[in-house]
């Protein structure tokens, strides 16, 4: 270890790993994983979008699945949730598009309108 | 980048590996990656969360979910429910006082009173991973001191107000100071972690959970007083602590966080490990110089300090391994930070291993000032079975026993000497109405017995005596002057022994002494055990209106003391009756009573 510099970037590449274990503030990516989201290739979009944080280098974004919110024939559903905002709900997500939510809305915070299924947000 | 959706903390203490935690680590790890989901979901160890008896622990993230006792036959259920589902698995969760069911960690009672900085990465980062120390700002403040001069150091110490966590509570900073103005161009540094009163696992824990934070702070005690050789001193018995110890140490030498010419300051400084066989004498810090030295662990009489004269009568700076864990966080925060936690005289956090008759036992860490009541009630959540609480012990076979009036003091140094006991190194055993305190008395000077070096008659041959009035007591032969005796070898054994250990010795006796008289006195006038715990005293008595005639208990007495007709009630010769216990265990009726 010649510098603090150096210290500074293993500190760097490792927090981005470690965000996953900072509960609090991040944006959480939740994808719908019932039986019927599964069924709707829920596992494909997920996939997708962890491919897309990791090519993208992404820290501090969370990925999560919960069931089915009861709305079937909209799945795959992705509800997005960014502290401090009402959460979007995206429907019939494909892969491309999961991917274009993670860049297009997490990345340069701008909602795509027209996949949205709550348009009131 | 590899990106993970989640990260499964599981702990791999003593305590959680002991309860097979790396089955279940593996099985979780083999499962997920026969479904595909190992380049998903990262399974990883972590040091103690402290929560041992709700063992083994698991963490979920990014959710945070705290599972308990988790079992290998869990995985699938974790797996399909959790991982692909997304719905926490109910039935593992935390079920407190409160009937729901708690799914974060710092909703927990037993977390909520606690303060953690020198367990703050256990539970949190992979101690095996030197990079995840980093990630946390370790060896940040190894860089900070080596840009201040040493005094600078010494100094934020001092005003820092730490003071030694082995049990002598004698402050860091000056401490430091004499070790830095000994003249010599070879000094050391030395951790004690041989920690060896009964019962106590915090410094285990430590070094377990973040082995990284005590090398760092030994380099920075090396830089401070002009050392560049470190030893640690660890008890074989830890063989945990001792692998990750020799992980941490390889891995900060690749890194060159160990070693020559550290962040290229032209300071010097490398570490080695000596291993204890586990004799409490070695952790007298005398003693155990003259261990690492390789001779017999025998104390010395001070003077010479080993800050004047230590190993190979170099200076030598020796301090215990929660002290050191301190400093890394003190020097990034300041010393006001620290100084701004605890009491007026005793500065910042206490790690505790709490046990004995208490629901929650575990590894806690309170900020110093806490009360007893606190940390037996609320972070202990009270004694098992609705039992009455009898007495705290603190500070192991050098310290005493603290009855409930005294619940209420705020725990430091100086106000746990002034009810006759200790800090110590941070054991915490709670007893409840059914531990017979002369008992204790004696089970620590049994102790001490074992333990003594022998070198000076006091401790080898005073305490002797002092067992053998304690065994005559509680075997029904106790004799009035008994007590007096008692007192008088006390007071001389502290007076006239050459190290701590003896001087020491006493408190047990002495506190119970004075807080539980009356047992003593039980013992010796009535010949009884008010606990009902000393079997002389006891008599096994069958009731006859209870007892069907089953003949069971006389059929398992050893003795032949039973006997009886098939459906009348059975009876208990006395003279021949050797209290074993044996019959009030068998009996089916819960006819046979301990009188
Ligand atoms: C019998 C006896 C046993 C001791 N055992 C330990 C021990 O296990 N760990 C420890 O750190 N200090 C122990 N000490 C205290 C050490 O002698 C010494 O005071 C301590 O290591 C200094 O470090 P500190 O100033 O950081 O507390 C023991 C002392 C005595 C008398």
């Amino acid at each position: 270890m010649k510098s603090i510099e150096e210290l500074k970037a293993i500190k760097a590449k490792n927090r981005g790993d470690m965000s996953v274990r900072d509960a609090k503030g991040a944006p959480v990516i939740n994808v719908h994983m019932g039986t019927c989201g599964i069924a709707n290739g829920a596992r494909e979009v997920l996939i997708a979008v962890m491919d897309e944080i990791k090519t993208r280098n992404l820290t501090n974004v969370h990925v999560t699945q919960s069931g089915c919110p009861g709305m079937c024939v909209e799945e795959p559903l992705i509800t997005l949730t960014i502290p401090g905002e009402k959460p979007y709900i995206y429907r019939k997500v494909s892969p491309e598009n999961a991917k274009a939510i993670v860049t297009r809305h997490v990345v340069n915070k701008q909602p795509v309108k027209e996949w949205l299924l709550n348009l009131e947000n | 980048m590899d990106f993970y959706r989640s990260h499964v903390l599981t702990c791999a203490g003593t305590g959680c590996t002991s309860m097979d935690s790396r089955l279940v680590r593996q099985g979780l790890h083999d499962e997920l990656a026969k479904r595909g989901l190992d380049k998903e979901i990262k399974v990883l160890e972590t040091g103690c969360f402290g929560f041992c008896n709700m063992g083994p622990i698991m963490v979920v993230y990014p959710e945070g979910t705290f599972y308990c006792q988790v079992q290998q036959q869990d995985i699938t259920q974790i797996i399909e429910e959790h991982f692909i589902k997304g719905r926490p698995v109910e039935r593992l969760l935390y079920k407190g006082q409160e009937a729901q069911a708690t799914t974060e960690m710092e909703n927990i009672e037993f977390f909520k009173h606690q303060e953690r900085v020198v367990l703050s990465n256990c539970g949190k980062i992979n101690p095996e991973n030197i990079e995840e120390y980093i990630a946390e700002d370790g060896y940040f403040a190894l860089a900070k001191c080596l840009d201040m001069t040493q005094e600078e150091v010494i100094d934020t110490v001092k005003k820092s107000g730490l003071r030694g966590r082995g049990g002598g509570g004698f402050p860091t900073g000056t401490k430091w100071d004499f070790a830095y103005k000994s003249q010599s161009d070879q000094k050391y540094v030395v951790c004690n972690a041989d920690e060896g009163d009964p019962g106590a696992f915090m410094d285990r824990s430590v070094l377990e959970g973040d082995p990284h934070s005590v090398l760092e702070a030994m380099a920075i005690a090396g830089y401070a007083i002009g050392a560049n050789k470190g030893y640690i001193y660890i008890r074989a018995e830890y063989p945990i602590a001792v692998e990750r110890l020799g992980i941490a140490i390889s891995q900060a030498r690749e890194l060159g966080l160990l070693g020559k010419d550290i962040f290229s300051k032209g300071f010097d400084f490398d570490i080695e490990l000596r291993l204890g066989a586990g004799a409490f004498v070695c952790g007298e810090e005398t003693g155990l110089l003259q261990s690492i030295e390789g001779k017999r662990g025998e104390p010395r009489p001070r003077p010479p300090f080993p800050a004047v004269a230590g190993l190979w009568t170099q200076p030598t700076l020796i301090n215990n391994v929660e002290t050191y864990a301190n400093i890394p966080r003190i020097i990034l925060r300041g010393a006001d930070w620290f100084a701004g936690m605890g009491t007026e005289k005793s500065k910042g956090t206490k790690v505790f291993a709490l046990a004995g008759k208490v629901n929650n036992i575990g590894l806690i860490e309170i900020p110093m000032g806490t009360t007893l009541r606190t940390i037996v009630y609320d972070i202990g959540g009270g004694i098992p079975k609705g039992k009455n609480f009898k007495a705290v012990q603190s500070g192991g076979p050098s310290g005493g026993c603290i009855p409930a009036e005294h619940l209420d003091v705020p725990i430091d140094y100086d106000s746990l000497m002034s009810i006759g006991s200790m800090m110590g190194s941070g054991g915490l055993i709670v007893m409840d109405e059914d531990n017979c305190m002369v008992d204790i008395a004696k089970f620590y000077m049994e102790f001490i017995q074992d333990e003594s070096c022998g070198k000076c008659p006091p401790c080898r041959i005073g305490t002797k005596r002092m067992l053998e009035i304690l065994t005559k007591i509680t075997e029904g032969r106790g004799e009035p002057e008994d007590l007096d005796n008692l007192q008088i070898l006390a007071s001389n054994i502290k007076n006239t022994a050459l190290c701590a250990l003896g001087q020491t010795a006493p408190n047990p006796v002495l506190s119970t002494m004075k807080y539980f008289r009356d047992e003593y006195e039980a013992h010796i006038y009535e010949k009884k055990c008010p606990s009902k715990v000393c079997q002389a005293l006891l008599s096994y008595v069958i009731d006859p209106e209870k007892c069907k005639g089953c003949g069971l208990c006389a059929r398992n007495c050893p003795s032949d003391a039973i006997s009886g007709k098939v459906k009348e009630p059975y009876s208990i010769d006395q003279s021949k009756c050797v209290k074993c216990g044996e019959c009030m265990a068998r009996c089916k009726f819960g006819a046979i009573d301990k009188k």
